[in-house]
């Protein structure tokens, strides 16, 4: 594939975008995860890439997202940092990086996960989204205190 | 009854919504309408839900007080106040060694009780049939706090060397059949002859109500306190309703 700029093009899975998201240094094996965390299904009308078990100096292996004709908001970027901390965020604008950023694992999060307890309140029809506050060890309900462990998250995710 | 007992003795009046079969919640009223339309009515709230986090729930949108008088499986911190206060009638709550007894599962009581007890550096000792233990979870953050926690088999392990017996209710309907019921219940039942051993200044708690966790043959015992711990709930929350409404 011929790509111009100084980038280096052999190794190149897919395709640059023009317009859009790159979220790099995934680790191996979450990306269908992150989209999932992005609420990207069948039905959304961006153009996708998945690159998987990418080999990384620096990860050993890593996953890659491309996203065309959307930028991500900050929160939806901090939301990938519960399941991957060392992802890195390339807004591209015109085929060139505009904006690169980490991301930062929130306090709170909302509405992004199911409590797995089912006689929690915020498994009912009331008018609440799940609240999870963010530990070094998991996600600890708001509610009913219920404690998500790290590895267990991607399970439970909405 | 005892918050309403406690709000009469204030002076106050209370409006019982009763169950949640006999109120709007029927019709299929959010709590959370419910909780905006009360909190209209009262100066405070006291909630008593079969849902873990109902109170939380109630309390983002109450615009009164609320205060939690059991939540599912989840905390009773007023039981726990009362708990805490009838201990230190008997002696000082820091260091103890306390047995907490039966299904500590869904016992929303042990577990208000097991998390204040930290704060108190106690000792806890559980004793419960299988399938009914301490939540993992709360075990798991409370020894990672420090607390030390230790499970035992059978209550007479540790009768010798606790403060406090702090019993609860095996609810039958854990259990596939009455007789796999009786048989568990009978193994963590307390009588006379099983305090023959233990501690003088021990003393045995139940949030009531009891089944056949204790002989009635113990209510005779200096070492039972449960009577005298359900009195107390009546000034304990007292000082909550007042706490909450000054």
């Amino acid at each position: 594939m011929k790509t111009t700029g100084s980038q280096e093009n052999e190794g190149l899975l897919v395709r640059r975008i023009k317009n859009g998201t790159v979220i790099d240094h995934i680790d191996g094996g979450q990306a269908l995860n992150v989209v999932k965390i992005l609420g990207i299904t069948g039905t959304t009308q961006e153009a996708l890439s998945i690159a998987t078990n990418v080999p990384s100096h620096d990860m050993v292996r890593k996953d890659i997202v491309k996203l065309t004709n959307r930028e991500l908001s900050k929160e939806e970027v901090d939301r990938i940092a519960l399941i991957s901390p060392r992802a890195t965020i390339n807004i591209i604008r015109n085929f060139k990086v505009f904006e690169k950023k980490g991301v930062e694992i929130p306090t709170l999060i909302e509405g992004l996960v199911r409590c797995p307890n089912p006689g929690c309140i915020s498994n009912t029809n009331e008018p609440i989204t799940s609240k999870f506050e963010v530990l070094p060890k998991g996600l600890h309900c708001r509610y009913c205190d219920w404690v998500i462990t790290r590895d267990n998250i991607t399970g439970h995710i909405i | 009854m005892s918050f309403e007992s406690a709000m009469a003795r204030l002076g106050g009046t209370s409006l019982s919504v009763g169950s949640v079969e006999a109120c709007s919640m029927a019709k299929g009223e959010t709590l959370a309408d419910t909780v905006r339309v009360v909190s209209g009515y009262a100066d405070a709230i006291v909630i008593r839900h079969p849902k873990e986090g109902a109170a939380r729930l109630a309390a983002e949108f109450s615009t009164v007080p609320v205060i939690n008088a059991g939540d599912g499986a989840g905390q009773h911190p007023s039981q726990t106040l009362l708990d805490l206060y009838t201990i230190r009638q008997s002696m000082p709550v820091e260091g103890i060694e306390v047995a907490l007894v039966g299904d500590l599962r869904y016992g929303r009581t042990a577990h208000s009780l097991a998390s204040a007890l930290f704060l108190y550096n106690a000792r806890l000792h559980t004793i419960s049939p299988k399938g009914l233990e301490l939540p993992a979870t709360l075990a798991a953050q409370l020894k990672e706090k420090g607390m030390e926690i230790t499970e035992h088999d059978s209550i007479d392990e540790v009768i010798g060397d606790v403060d406090v017996l702090y019993v609860t209710r095996i609810q039958r309907e854990r259990f596939p059949d009455s007789a796999s019921y009786f048989n568990v219940a009978s193994s963590y039942r307390i009588t006379p002859e099983l305090l023959a051993g233990a501690k003088k200044r021990l003393i045995v708690l139940h949030p009531l109500p009891r089944i056949d966790e204790i002989d009635p043959r113990v209510d005779e015992s200096p070492h039972a306190k449960y009577f005298q711990q359900s009195r107390n709930g009546v000034p304990v929350r007292m000082a909550m309703l007042m706490q909450v409404m000054k």
